[in-house]
């Protein structure tokens, strides 16, 4: 067993970092206010390759797909600047590019995929629907075969990134009988005709990050579009979120960490009764526990991590890995804004921000409740 | 044509200082990075690349550790990175270290293709020493013109002509010839960061060159200490003088007293 | 060469671990280890109360220098437009009295092509002699005819202190004449001394950042040269002496160097002398934008007084960058400094502190700025200043 991060991974961090406070962080409050990504953050973001980040080279991208550690520590650091480009950035690599990486046609990565890697277009992973939300296998979106086309009918909603996707993996019904069996994942260039942006919701956290409802009326997408194989859908769609879980994982640890770390610099510098907060143990203890909270969440993230690149399984792992991440996300959020006292409330301070944020996590990408269940029936099937 | 630049691992510097207390160092947080001025120097190597076409060469002398530095210069873009590193090298001033970086460059030169035209570029000073001595030095050891603070360089054929930070507000043009060498200052550039995928192809570990005093056939009164002229003497926190009167009372108090004083002190 | 410390005197104080720039020694068994990443700078010898650390050089180190061949003090100068830069005077000052501790002369190197009428004045500034090498040429800097010149004169003449001003344009040649002499040069300096023990200079220079200060020696080599920060040091007073004058012709042609000037280019709006300003109004961040920046011109213009500013007000396009003050920027020594809602970080203090008065106006009690400050006022700027810009009028009309 190691705990030391690579060299690779090292200067990734080192260097995320320093991206991330000059570039994201001074303009999180205006994004967050103007519920918009900057659009100057987003071309040095293409410059810098995150949006191919797990992708290789040959298809435009930075080339982690065999170090998903690193990833997550590029999750993590953007994460830690501004939650909203962290989600956008790990649902973009993790839950679009990566797909089309894994289960795509050569075709499918030279139409789709390269201009995914090079940030050209923002990708999207559309499943949640009115009726279908953690009950998964209760998609509605139609796709019919009509000749070698199918034409999609139905609407999804809270579509990470929807509203300013290019391309869109769309989880569709394409049989009537057992759902699980009859479920294909198409990929939707964004100006397919008869494809419209609804809605676009206005959040409790990460609003930045766009979350929009998507409509398809008669949208007729060519067979050769279909990811991974009609009726593969839902198995598939099982496996993507596995993985994407990691990223949200990572999204949480560097939120948690931002938390953690504002307290700490506010505990140090607030004097109260003449002496820093810091000096009190009400305030420690709150800084040691968000700290093992963090650090623990760090280590289940990098496991899954670990355990996916070494092609083991590792959905449980991500499971528990995004579950303890977006709870001490939020318990560190939690704390922050305690330990601020009457600022943390206060918009001139992030960690108002941070704690609008973490609630998030505990609830996209699977609510802990399900999670839990994930978990609990991994255990379960496999018996003592 | 090749370019060399030189770089320094410096700790980050506005963290590190002395508790004028307790007179010992304070160094919280203090985290290695590359000499901010160096950082401009490999941007304006990169640049002059991109337009006119040169290897660019990264040295630095230093410990081990100062590798980081050259592979995230490599992860910018440049070519190849020389390691000088040796105890022997170590506690050396401005003197000793410019002359082990001129012999790394003539190595360098000498192995490829002597008659090959080069550059120099150097960050202008480190934030740990901010001597600024080493670029002129390192120019005399080679032999070669040198510019210094230059702010913007033409590149023509076998010539150079550059800005010259000359006094707070004036400039010289300067023209001279290759080989040269030239230093700068911040208001250059501004250092690109370095993609992912440089970060992941600078591990390419063929791309970093180790080179120890035997290897540079260096004269051990030279390098180093031995090689030395000046040698630190004692370290101290800044001592701050002032003698603090807050001047208290209504606005127009605290005005009158000022204005007083300042008669007082026949400044007024 | 190896630093080494000796065991059986190592009490475990401390005191060298505390010292240590490079965190390389920690007590081990209570006794002072080395580390790897030991630099050999030799911060630790000095601190040690017991004299338990040695630094020990090779037994290759060039062939020992005979001080006794070295005497006097030199200052060299700079110019522009025929004018020689202030830090010159201020470098006689300081010269003066170190060539007196020493009992030696006081030596002025001016490098130029139309001094010959100036020679008068300039001796006024308290030095024994001055040399004046005359060409066409040097009318304006040549790097590398600098060197030439400069580097032939000490060889021949072997002063044992060299003091030079620490502009971009001596610090341009200072360290290639240090190179082709061999010779110990300490950068920047803002403190010189004679240790009375060995009669070697002491030379004091901000490092770091201005965060620490260091005191370097050159034991080793002759002469000892030293680039000195302008504004440290003052003027000294003009005095009627004799001065022996030794003016030698160079024919210098344009050729003989290997640059060539095509021009020199004025940046400045106006005519900014932040260097020579008797009073300087000074603002930072706390003055809050580009159009309150008003307030403090208005009280610069009451006061006939230099506007100045801190770096991040520069950044933010408040104000010209030859207003700049502090480590990035000029360093001032006015009578009067006003520093309005800066807020007093190292950086800047280290460009204003030799102020014979400083006045701080800041929100903030804690601000460091109150620190080195003659008289503080806490308080809101935008209130105080329309106050004593009145008062000050009222001065002034009382004057008349």
């Amino acid at each position: 067993m190691e705990f030391t991060l690579t060299e690779k991974q090292k200067m990734l961090k080192k260097i995320t970092r320093q991206f991330a406070e000059e570039f994201i962080v001074p303009v999180a409050r205006e994004s967050d206010e103007k519920q918009e990504l900057d659009d100057t953050v987003y071309q040095k973001m293409k410059e810098m390759n995150y949006f191919g980040a797990c992708i290789p080279e040959e298809y435009g991208g930075a080339g982690l797909h065999n170090d998903t550690i690193g990833f997550g520590i590029v999750i993590e650091e953007i994460s830690r600047a501004d939650a909203a480009w962290g989600i956008t950035i790990a649902v973009h690599n993790g839950v679009a590019a990566y797909p089309i990486y894994k289960y795509g046609t050569e075709d499918q990565k030279q139409e789709f995929l390269i201009d995914l890697a090079k940030g050209n277009k923002v990708g999207a992973f559309c499943l949640t629907e009115p009726n279908a939300g953690s009950d998964a296998a209760g998609v509605r979106l139609t796709a019919v075969k009509d000749g070698d086309e199918y034409v999609l009918n139905g609407t999804k909603i809270f579509a990470t990134s929807g509203g300013i996707a290019g391309t869109l993996l769309v989880v569709a019904k394409t049989g009537e009988k057992d759902s699980r069996k009859q479920m294909t994942v198409f990929l939707v260039d964004s100006k397919t005709p008869g494809y419209s942006v609804g809605v676009k919701e206005d959040k409790m956290g990460v609003r930045a990050s766009n979350t929009s409802e998507l409509v398809f009326q008669d949208v007729r997408v060519p067979e050769e579009n279909i990811l991974g194989g009609a009726g593969e859908g839902f198995k598939m769609a099982m496996k993507i979120l596995d993985f994407g879980r990691i990223g949200i994982a990572a999204q949480c640890v560097g939120l948690g960490q931002a938390a953690l770390e504002a307290s700490i610099k506010y505990a140090n510098e607030r004097v109260q009764f003449n002496q820093p907060i810091g000096r009190f143990q009400a305030i420690q203890w709150k800084i040691a526990d968000m700290a093992i909270a963090i650090e623990s969440a760090r280590l289940f993230t990098y496991k899954a991590a670990y355990l996916h690149d070494k092609g083991e399984q590792f959905g449980m792992a991500s499971s528990m890995a995004k579950l303890t991440a977006s709870e001490a996300a939020m318990q560190a959020a939690h704390g922050a804004v305690q330990i601020h006292g009457g600022y943390g409330l206060m918009k001139a301070y992030p960690v108002e921000r941070y704690f609008r944020d973490a609630k998030m996590g505990e609830i996209y990408e699977g609510t802990s409740e399900i999670q839990r269940l994930v978990i609990a029936n991994n255990l379960l099937r496999k018996g003592a | 044509m090749k370019i060399f630049v030189c770089v320094k691992q410096v700790p980050g510097v506005s963290e590190i200082k002395i508790d004028p207390k307790t007179n010992t160092l304070v160094r919280e947080g203090v985290e290695s990075v590359i000499n901010p001025n160096d950082r401009n120097a490999i941007e304006l190597a990169l640049t002059l690349k991109e337009k006119h076409g040169a290897e660019v060469l990264v040295l630095s002398m230093g410990p081990p550790q100062a590798e980081e530095i050259l592979r995230e210069s490599i992860a910018m873009g440049a070519d190849k990175g020389f390691l000088l590193t040796d105890r022997a090298f170590a506690g050396a001033d401005t003197l000793a270290t410019s002359y082990t970086l001129s012999l790394a460059i003539k190595k360098i030169l000498k192995e490829s293709d002597p008659e090959e035209k080069y550059l120099v570029i150097c960050g202008a000073q480190a934030i740990d020493g901010d001597t600024g001595q080493v670029p002129p030095e390192l120019a005399e050891e080679l032999g070669i013109p040198q510019i210094a603070y230059v702010l913007s360089i033409e590149l023509n054929e076998d010539k150079i002509v550059a800005e010259r930070k000359f006094r707070a507000v004036e400039i010289v043009v300067i023209e001279t010839k290759l080989p040269a060498l030239i230093s700068v200052l911040n208001d250059i550039n501004k250092p690109r960061y370095p993609s992912m995928a440089g970060i992941l192809k600078a591990h390419d570990n063929s791309k970093i060159t180790y080179y120890n005093a035997q290897d540079l056939n260096a004269d051990e009164a030279k390098i180093g200490l031995n090689g030395s002229s000046t040698e630190v003497w004692k370290i101290f926190a800044p001592e701050r003088k002032g003698n603090r009167v807050i001047l208290r009372g209504t606005l127009e108090e605290i005005v009158q007293q000022l204005c007083q004083n300042l008669k007082d002190d026949k400044i007024l | 060469m190896s630093i080494l410390i000796d065991d059986e005197l190592c009490t475990g104080c401390g005191s060298c671990v505390n010292n240590c720039p490079y965190s390389a020694i920690e007590l081990v068994n209570n006794k002072a280890k080395i580390l790897p990443s030991c630099n050999l700078c030799g911060a630790c010898v000095e601190p040690c109360p017991v004299e338990a650390i040695t630094l020990k050089r090779g037994a290759q180190k060039a062939a020992k220098v005979d001080f006794s061949q070295f005497k006097g003090v030199w200052v060299i100068t700079e110019h522009y437009k025929n004018i020689i830069h202030n830090v010159a005077f201020q470098l006689l000052g300081k010269g003066r009295e170190l060539s007196d501790i020493l009992g030696v002369d006081l030596t002025f190197v001016i490098l130029g092509a139309n001094f010959d009428n100036e020679l008068d004045e300039i001796s006024k500034y308290g030095m024994d002699k001055i040399i004046y090498v005359k060409s066409p040429i040097l009318k304006h800097y040549y790097s590398d005819l600098y060197v030439k010149v400069l580097s032939e004169l000490i060889i021949e003449n072997k002063p044992e202190i060299i003091l030079i001003g620490a502009t971009p344009t001596g610090r341009d040649f200072a360290p290639r004449i240090a190179k082709k002499l061999n010779a110990g040069l300490t950068a920047d300096c803002t403190g010189l001394a004679i240790n009375p023990e060995t009669m070697n200079l002491l030379q004091t220079r901000p490092t770091f950042g201005g965060n620490i200060m260091a005191t370097i020696r050159n034991p080793n080599s002759r002469p000892q040269m030293a680039t000195v920060r302008p504004g440290i040091f003052k003027e000294p007073q003009k005095v009627e002496k004799k001065v022996s004058v030794k003016k030698i012709d160079y024919a210098f042609e344009e050729k003989d160097s290997v640059s060539k000037i095509i021009k020199v280019i004025n940046t400045s709006k106006t005519h900014v002398n932040l260097e020579d300003a008797k009073i300087i109004v000074a603002g930072g961040r706390g003055v809050g934008s580009k159009e309150k920046f008003k307030l403090i011109e208005e009280l610069a213009d009451v006061l006939g007084a230099e506007l100045g500013g801190s770096r991040i007000t520069v950044e933010l396009n408040w104000l010209d960058p030859d207003r700049q003050i502090g480590q990035t920027g000029v360093t001032v020594s006015p009578k009067l400094y006003i520093a309005c809602g800066i807020s007093g970080a190292v950086q800047h203090i280290v460009g204003m502190e030799n102020s014979d008065v400083i006045v701080a106006i800041n929100k903030d009690p804690d601000a460091p700025i109150f620190h080195i400050a003659h008289y503080g006022i806490v308080g809101d700027l935008h209130e105080i200043l329309p106050i004593l810009i009145e008062e000050i009028k009222t001065i002034n009309l009382n004057k008349e």
